[in-house]
């Protein structure tokens, strides 16, 4: 199997089963059309995967097949609130065999099958095997965040190093003054995805005096992504990008897919463990439009946080980058980002007993005045006495 | 059989040369202000072939997209090649329909490039070009010649208009002059020019631009004054003379 990126375990069990696409949601609405339809009707086409089936779990994994085997780890969490990610304790308690629990319920289950072998091959279900193997392997990158509001886009991404030795990937490109990109997956697809950003980039300036519309710019990337759907000799790039820069009309943030798609997005999370941000800002993104720089970037390191699982969020595991009207795209060094970190992670010591609230406006009351995050913050807190959020 | 000697390359042979040498219809100065409310171009419509004042007809300010106005003096055939790649231009970024649209900043880059391309393949587009325009209340004014110079102003003219008209520019031109006042000093140029250059036909077109659009105005004549008395009686001290 292919190792993705060095961050994971490349523990790429690929199993069918019945339905876990609702994370699929917020990334490609058009295959979600294609997977409801098919659901059913691929038990029939794929004889390969009933012979699967009939594997035996292995004692030790008992527990585990009957909960892949269950809906939704969405729903799962609404049953047993003990086995909720944002239960602390329980998770450290079984650490290995949740970080593997977590890969398997975050990717699509999906078998090997005769059709998948190249990329100009579809299965009889009107699918694109290798296109959506190149969406798990952005699923696998460590996770990458976005958001936006009027006049400013953040990218923030997790940066884990191989080991204590050796620096970590870098994930954030700026491409110019006025578009940074931060990716997930395979960061050597990312790396020439992001040559190529840089120098359409370059070339643009150079015959126009101005800077490239980001629009444009994200509509070339597909463009080249749809190319490498389409030709027997390539192969989808692994990697998706989270393109945020200025233009003409403002802010914006884009999702960029190996498969070709692009999407605009007010806030958004890819990689691994990204639904717990995107959980997060769906309930936060409202607001975004209208925040202010501080405010904006804030929310990106608590949706960071979100996304580490009780680890200790610090600035050397997270980058953040900003640009803004009248600032150029910059990344943050470590100093600012951890002096921003201590500054809302002081709030939350200082209340612990809140109550986390579910709504769109947590209560700011609990809080000194550090503004409508805080209320979240208690949410993610590892207070063993806290009752779990409601999703 | 073919020489090993390779054939002379088209650079080298004039006869049979694919590259613009000289010019053949031509027209003269345009000159350009920048006003109160945006650029005000005027150029004459005259296409001289050679020293015979030719075609009286020939429309030497274009606008270009939303934004931006075009005027060139030099080789019309160029001047109309010239606008096909701007259609082109203009024709791809409305495709993209997305918002943005190039401004006069980018026109006058874009036309920078292809000119001084053109220039360095010794083959250039026999133009000065005054490229004008508003966008998001920014006005922009500029030029480019023939073999790539380019600037930008708040009054530029071309080919005798840097001579005659320019001077009368720098002394009366201010910021924010109305519209009248800049149609005023505009005539007052092309008077001069009318005057004293030989390929310059009394007939022009004033071209505004502002944040609303562009407008190009009916050709028009400008009065001219002979009667001096100087003319009166031209061989007067000299029988015969003329």
């Amino acid at each position: 199997m292919t190792p993705i990126s060095p961050h994971k375990p490349a523990h790429f069990c690929l199993h069918q089963s019945s339905l876990s696409y609702s994370h699929l949601t917020l990334s490609s609405p058009f295959l979600i059309l294609a997977y409801d339809k098919i659901a059913v009707a691929s038990h029939h086409l794929e004889p390969m995967r009933k012979g699967k089936r009939k594997k035996k779990p292995s004692p030790g994994s008992s527990q585990r097949e009957r909960e892949r085997e269950s809906q939704s780890h969405l729903l799962e969490q609404k049953e047993n609130p003990n086995k909720n990610r944002h239960s602390f304790t329980e998770r450290e308690r079984h650490c290995d065999f949740f970080l593997e629990r977590e890969t398997k319920n975050d990717a699509v289950k999906m078998f090997r099958n005769q059709y998948d072998t190249d990329v100009t091959t579809w299965s009889p279900a009107g699918r694109l095997f290798q296109v959506e193997y190149a969406m798990e392997a952005v699923k696998q990158g460590s996770a990458a965040i976005g958001l936006r509001s009027k006049t400013h886009v953040v990218l923030a991404c997790v940066n884990k190093a191989n080991s204590e030795l050796s620096s970590h990937q870098k994930k954030i490109f700026k491409v110019d003054d006025h578009i940074g990109v931060a990716i997930a997956g395979l960061t050597a697809d990312g790396r020439v995805l992001s040559r190529y950003m840089r120098s359409e980039a370059i070339n643009y300036n150079y015959t126009y005096e101005s800077p490239l519309p980001v629009g444009r710019l994200v509509v070339q990337l597909a463009d080249k992504a749809q190319v490498c759907t389409q030709r027997s000799w390539k192969r989808p790039y692994g990697v998706g990008l989270l393109v945020g820069g200025l233009d003409e009309s403002g802010a914006h943030l884009y999702y960029n897919c190996p498969s070709g798609n692009y999407f605009e997005y007010q806030a958004f999370a890819i990689g691994s463990r990204s639904q717990a941000a995107k959980t997060y800002l769906e309930r936060r993104f409202e607001n975004f439009t209208g925040s202010t720089r501080e405010d904006l970037i804030k929310d990106a390191l608590i949706a960071t946080r979100e996304t580490l699982q009780g680890e200790k969020l610090r600035s050397s595991i997270c980058t953040i980058a900003v640009v803004g009207v009248g600032e150029p795209f910059h990344i943050l060094d470590q100093d600012t980002v951890q002096k921003l970190i201590d500054a809302f992670e002081i709030v939350q010591d200082e209340a612990p007993a809140a109550e986390p609230d579910a709504g769109a406006e947590p209560a700011a009351a609990a809080e000194e005045g550090e503004g409508s995050g805080a209320g979240a913050d208690q949410a993610a807190v590892p207070e063993p006495d806290v009752a779990p959020m409601d999703i | 059989m073919e020489s090993t000697q390779s054939k002379p390359g088209p650079l080298c042979n004039p006869e049979g040369s694919q590259r613009t040498l000289y010019p053949y219809v031509t027209g003269t100065s345009v000159v350009a202000l920048k006003y109160k409310d945006g650029i005000l171009m005027a150029a004459d419509m005259g296409g001289s072939y050679g020293s015979t004042l030719r075609y009286k007809s020939v429309e030497r300010m274009k606008p270009i997209g939303k934004h931006s106005l075009l005027g060139a003096s030099g080789e019309i055939s160029d001047f109309q090649e010239l606008l096909r790649y701007l259609d082109e231009l203009v024709l791809y970024d409305n495709m993209w329909d997305d918002g943005n649209s190039l401004g006069p900043k980018e026109v006058h880059n874009y036309l920078t490039r292809v000119m001084y391309n053109r220039r360095n393949k010794f083959n250039p587009l026999w133009n000065s070009l005054v490229l004008g325009g508003v966008k998001n209340g920014q006005k922009y004014l500029g030029m480019v010649s023939m073999i790539g110079v380019n600037f930008e102003d708040n009054h530029v003219a071309t080919g005798f208009g840097n001579h005659l008209a320019r001077p009368i520019l720098r002394d009366e031109w201010h910021e924010n002059l109305t519209f009248e006042e800049a149609v005023k000093l505009l005539e007052k140029c092309m008077r001069v020019l009318l005057y004293r250059d030989r390929s310059a036909v009394n007939k022009l077109q004033i071209a505004k631009i502002t944040e609303e659009g562009v407008t190009i105005s009916q050709p028009y004549s400008l009065k001219t004054f002979w009667g001096f008395s100087a003319f009166e009686n031209p061989t007067l001290g000299a029988e015969g003379s003329w």
